[in-house]
């Protein structure tokens, strides 16, 4: 009964096929088929966030799509975030420089969450801030400094 | 957490999916996912087909038909958060939306995944009822437009037959400068409100109210209009006197009792926020 | 110094930032299959027939593994883990899988294991379980009742420990006080809730006899120990590994059933088996804190001044032992801890529930013990018509009487002695820093108009660096590198950049030459992992300890390489140089010289190697203070609570890194502002889990996070060579004792008291019409 479909999915740029079980989620997808475990899987019910992925440019959670949902559709993860030529993105430069992560497991999220905010909003203040990451949980940081890395990379992208 | 088994149907058009629905037995239509999936992972639900409206074409759009906003069944709910004549022509729903969980669900969720889900605490629900909404829907026996006070018949459970999807739906608007304020209370941000109070206030130009709708959320299995405050307030001038006994008169709704929330809690809420709901919306009509 | 003291970049985000972290669900063998486990939906119940059959005719199921399928193969079948201790009435240990009775919702009853998750969970579904329902005890109160049900069919009754905790004359004292109060106290902490979930991947290699468990654990060594036991192993053939952990915070530092049946499958399958826990299952198989009800009354003389405190605790410990009665014990030793009380008696009874078992969350017990001394002091304050934060200098222990003996024993016998630190100058600039002195003002204009504001305080003393030792190898190898092994447990508190600091400080001040290896058993042979905020103390101890042998070492080979005295020598980069001169030895170079070649004599009578291993012997704890101050607003009408600010003042010794530390609070203080005003893991009369998601769990977002003022006091410890205490709890300790006496500040038209913790809206709402009446 349980039936699979070909997809075509762009993940981070690159184009690949595959066939999937209908049933598997978009979040299982990316870190088991496509090996890209950087997406992080905390509830499966679209709670914590950590599973945060952008399609087509907006901030989705993985846990809630299937991956047939995904055809013919672009997928960006947090391992497509650092520029090809090396470095970092700035947003993970102002985590890191900010003390914006302990474990790391809530990052990923954390990162595609504000990567969408701040393409939208370039000179947000701390409030939105919390307010746009208000659906990422963390459990070791506390919050503040993703906030100040927030700012601070806003900061950067704007010059 | 994984989903259960189901087959998976992507019709394109909505012929197609009314033909689907009518012919399977057992099936599930999947719009934002932002409930239907949570249900799907925990396994509270198992439904041998998934029918996904994600690739039919044509029931995404917010447009304007004369002074009725209308707009399709599968747009987004941060479409609807962004759309400039939602927001000036119908900020009831605009406040309303932006306390709308958050923006990764908003960027999924559908105006008529919410409103088919019909959960008692759901804002877009509270705005459906507060504004009188028209439900556009299509089933194999044609279209019909369902007013949105028939709408919910039970707990969660929508007046559609099993061939039937929501396409759109119709919002009449009110007068431009009538006043609107939709008030929630949660736990936190981005939660389901506990109780929310939806108020629109029209007035003439003595500042007497010509028009009132108060709208309970949170109460009952559907959003409340609490009628009787509505008549009293109708012909008044309108003072915080007058809205703290709007309030107070809502404690005579009846209220819902469950693990989480007392009644006598949600009565409370419901009193202050209807009088704050009704505070802010009077604040807000434009004096011309 | 060179590093230690400074925010020195840490050595941990690289990999994470880029999604390239490796947590134990990214972790991917050849052949590796999946696992689910079939759990009770009963809080108590008999089992009668577990019937396979049909999960097993599931295609891609290899297999459903129940108690009688391991029990072949299990050297002994229960974890005994209980810390010991002299109170224990009963021992109730945990079983691989249940045999004939399920005692919490989510005990784990089968295995089953397929080609992949969705596979597993479907057959899961399909293991038909015949249970027969028995009542479940839910209340840890009405456990103790004479007439209450078992929680165990085979139990005498539910009472699993008792103890007495007490010094002084305790009658005496309040035969002759001026004053007696009593409060009834309820306080409630929930789960770790960690963003991971536990997980575990194992595999058994044949040819060399050899299990590896990759677990998502706070004590790998720990756990090599008990599989070993239980799989009738020895050390050499198995080695328990922690990849990237997802945070900690206390339930991961537990062994549980999953990780020992996740090992048995792995073996018996032969392939590598994974198991990841969901969300769902966090709620009903991982361990978590739970309800305490206090019952206490404080005596004091004419002028506020302690006399005695005197009470009973009831502490649900849930169906089983695993880890021991340390939870209530540190809540009741935490009362007095601070001030000076001359005499206590503490009686404290721990209960059996039908109810997944209780070990520490962060904090462990110390917040609660904080939060009756605190509501007792403001309960002080208010009797006598005094300014709380004068009742609270009257009684800390001042400054000049560190070090300070108290008459309270550690769970190990030794007597609790306050190392250092000066708690009434900690109360004192957390006050200002917060305006105390003004609120009052501020508090009636705000009344004028119609707004509820309100200031409280708490203050804390917490045990740190939990001993007796942690192990650190510190390794100079031929290629220069600077090798840290320890049996430190990382969950994301930044151990690696401490132990690579505290090392590079003494051998080159490089951080890019040093690569820490915590939690695996195969790299050093012991170890007691992340807990009691002991890394840094401990484990950093022994690293730097170790360190400073390896650098003496080498430049005493420098030395006799070079020509030249010690004291001419100095350890930068990658070498050890002559001061002033282009002359120098490598530390690669340094190692090889040391490592021997075949018929020559080492050079200088040196021994081989550049390395040492160090297990600095700490029974003591470090004592770490601090105080909160937090202001709220109440909205009396919905009963919402805003914290406009929270201050924050501590002193956890000699700081390494100023930017984790304060990252460690403020992570603290979320949970605390989580257990004062959000989190509550509720049941029902028949010990069903009410929240059991996170929509109905509610964790602390970033918009629910208060400003937080931080204030830093470094009094150093002399326990330790580096003068550190631990911080990684101390955020949370004071936080709801804090809030409670803030909303009840708030509340003061109302005469509401705060007897309770967490405190809803709708509570506060009920209070305030009980009030009225």
């Amino acid at each position: 009964m349980s039936e699979s479909r070909a997809i075509s999915v762009t993940v981070n740029g690159e184009r690949g096929e595959a066939e999937v079980p209908v049933r598997l989620t978009l979040a299982d997808f990316l870190r088991h088929r496509l090996e890209l475990t950087g997406t992080h899987v905390g509830c499966e019910h679209g709670v914590c966030g950590a599973c945060t992925v952008l399609l087509d440019g907006r901030a989705v959670r993985s846990c809630l799509l299937l991956a047939v949902q995904a055809n013919g559709r672009q997928i960006t993860t947090v391992e497509g975030l650092a520029p090809e030529s090396g470095g970092l993105h700035p947003l993970q430069e102002a985590l890191r420089e900010h003390h914006g992560l302990q474990c790391g497991f809530c990052t990923p999220g954390m990162l595609m969450t504000l990567t969408e905010f701040l393409s939208e909003n370039k000179s947000p203040t701390g409030a939105e801030v919390r307010e746009a990451i208000s659906g990422n949980l963390c459990r070791c940081t506390g919050y503040h400094g993703i906030v100040e890395a927030a700012l601070d990379a806003a900061r950067r992208m704007r010059e | 957490m994984k989903p259960p088994r189901f087959e998976y149907h992507d019709p394109r058009t909505v012929p197609e999916a009314v033909a689907l629905l009518g012919r399977l037995e057992n099936a599930r239509l999947l719009a934002g996912g932002q409930s239907l999936m949570p249900m799907l992972n925990m396994r509270l639900t198992a439904p041998d087909h998934i029918v996904d409206l994600n690739a039919v074409a044509g029931l995404a759009s917010i447009g304007m038909e004369g002074e009725t906003l209308v707009i399709g069944a599968m747009t987004r709910q941060r479409d609807i958060e962004l759309d400039e004549q939602v927001r000036s022509r119908c900020p009831l729903m605009h406040e309303a939306i932006l306390q709308v969980g958050h923006r990764a669900t908003r960027n999924r969720g559908t105006l008529g995944g919410s409103l088919c889900h019909l959960d008692p605490s759901a804002e877009l629900v509270a705005v459906a009822t507060a504004m009188d909404a028209l439900i556009g829907v299509e089933g194999a026996k044609g279209r019909r437009e369902i007013p949105f006070a028939q709408f919910p018949v039970g707990l969660m459970t929508p007046a559609l037959r099993e061939d039937e999807l929501v396409t759109g739906a119709r919002f009449p608007l009110w007068r431009k400068g009538h006043g609107y304020a939709f008030v929630e209370f949660s736990r936190r941000h981005g939660d389901f409100a506990i109780v929310s109070a939806a108020a629109l206030l029209e007035a003439d130009a003595k500042g007497r109210i010509t028009r009132a709708a108060l709208t309970l959320g949170g109460i009952a299995p559907a959003p409340v209009r609490a009628a009787e405050v509505e008549k009293l307030l109708t012909g008044t001038k309108g003072s915080q006197t007058l809205f703290k006994e709007a309030g107070e008169a809502c404690r005579k709704l009846e209220m819902m009792e469950d693990v989480h929330v007392t009644a006598a809690y949600r009565r409370q809420l419901a009193a202050v926020l209807a009088r704050r709901a009704l505070e802010k919306a009077h604040e807000r009509i434009a004096r011309d | 110094m060179k590093l230690v003291g400074r925010a020195v970049a840490r050595l941990e985000d690289e990999p994470l930032l880029r999604g390239e972290g490796r947590f134990v669900d990214d972790i991917r063998l050849p052949g590796m299959r999946h696992a689910a486990f079939v759990r009770s939906p009963h809080a108590h119940a008999a089992i009668r027939r577990i019937d396979k059959a049909a999960a097993l005719a599931l295609p891609g199921v290899h297999a459903v593994l129940a108690r009688e399928d391991l029990l072949p193969h299990l050297a002994t079948e229960v974890m005994v883990v209980g810390l010991p201790s002299a109170s224990y009435k009963q021992d109730l240990n945990r079983p691989a899988l249940a045999g004939d009775e399920a005692v919490h919702v989510g005990q784990a009853i089968a295995i089953v294991v397929a080609d992949d998750r969705y596979i597993a969970e479907d057959a899961a579904a399909l293991v038909e379980v015949d249970y027969e329902p028995l009542p479940a005890v839910s209340d840890c109160r009405a456990a103790l009742a004479p007439a209450a049900s078992k929680a165990h069919r085979a139990s005498p009754h539910n009472l699993l420990a008792e103890f007495d905790m007490a010094f002084g004359d305790v009658d005496a004292a309040f035969g002759k006080a001026a004053h007696v109060f009593r409060e009834s106290l309820w306080q409630h902490r929930g789960g770790g809730h960690s963003i991971e979930c536990r997980g575990a991947v194992a595999v058994h290699d044949v040819a060399e006899d050899r299990l590896t468990l990759w677990s998502s654990t706070q004590m790998p060594h720990a756990a090599m120990r008990l599989l070993c036991d239980m799989l009738g192993r020895d050390e050499n053939q198995v080695r328990v590994v922690t990849p990237d952990v997802g945070g900690g915070f206390g339930p991961k530092l537990v062994f549980y059933p999953e990780d020992v049946v996740t090992s048995l499958a792995a073996i018996l399958l032969k392939r590598p088996v994974k198991w990841i826990e969901d969300r769902l299952e966090h709620f009903v198989a991982t361990t978590q804190e739970r309800d305490q009800y206090w019952d206490v009354e404080v005596a004091v003389d004419r002028d506020a001044r302690l006399l005695g405190i005197r009470g009973s605790l009831i502490h649900d410990h849930g169906a089983y032992t695993a880890r021991g009665v340390n939870l209530p014990y540190n809540s009741a030793e935490n009362v007095p801890l601070g001030y000076e009380l001359p005499a206590y008696r503490m009686s404290v009874k721990v209960a059996l529930t039908n109810k997944v078992p209780v070990t520490p969350v962060r904090g462990a017990g110390h917040p609660q013990g904080v939060f009756v001394m605190e509501r007792l002091l403001d309960r002080v304050a208010r009797e006598l018509g005094l300014d709380r934060a004068e009742v609270r200098r009257r009684n800390l222990v001042p400054a000049e009487k560190m070090p300070y003996k108290t008459k309270l024993k550690a769970r190990g016998g030794l007597t609790i002695e306050l190392d250092s630190g000066d708690y009434p100058k900690c109360q004192a600039d957390a006050l200002a820093l917060a305006g105390w002195d003004d609120f009052p003002g501020r508090k009636s204009q705000a009344l004028k108009t119609g707004r509820h504001i309100g200031i409280g305080l708490a203050n804390f003393v917490k045990g740190t660096g939990r001993g007796p030792f942690e192990s650190a190898t510190v390794r100079i190898g031929p290629s220069g590198r600077v090798h840290v092994y320890s049996g430190a447990a990382a969950m994301g508190q930044s151990t690696k950049t401490m132990l690579a600091q505290v090392v590079a400080e003494q051998l080159g001040a490089d951080l890019d030459n040093v690569t820490v290896t915590t939690g695996d058993t195969g790299a050093i042979s012991m170890g007691l992992g992340g807990s009691n905020s002991r890394q840094t103390v401990m484990a950093g101890s022994s690293a730097h300890v170790a360190a400073v042998k390896v650098r003496e070492k080498a430049l005493k080979l420098a030395s006799y390489r070079l020509e030249v005295a010690e004291r001419d020598l100095e350890i930068t980069g990658r070498a050890i140089r002559v001061k002033g001169a282009d002359v120098k030895l490598d530390l690669g170079q340094a190692a090889r010289s040391v490592a021997g070649t075949a018929g020559y004599t080492l050079p200088g009578g040196m021994a081989p190697g550049l390395e040492a291993t160090e297990h600095v012997l700490i029974d003591a704890m470090a004592y770490a203070n601090g105080t909160a101050v937090a202001e709220v607003e109440v909205d009396i009408e919905t009963g919402a609570v805003r914290i406009a600010k929270l201050v924050f003042v501590h002193d956890c010794g000699r700081i390494i890194h100023p930017v984790i530390v304060e990252g460690q609070l403020l992570g603290g203080i979320a949970h605390g502002v989580g257990n004062a005003l959000f989190e509550w893991m509720r049941y029902d009369e028949n010990a069903q889990p009410i929240t059991s998601t996170l929509a109905d769990y509610l964790l602390v977002g970033a918009t629910e996070m208060p400003p937080v003022e931080l204030g830093h006091h470094e009094s150093p410890t002399p326990l330790n060579p580096l003068g550190v205490k631990g911080v990684g709890e101390c955020g949370v300790v004071p936080v709801a004792a804090a809030l409670a006496s803030a909303i009840e500040d708030a509340l003061s038209p109302y005469n509401v008291r705060i007897t309770r913790t967490p405190i809803t809206p709708a509570d506060l709402v009920s209070l305030l019409a009980e009030a009225k009446r």
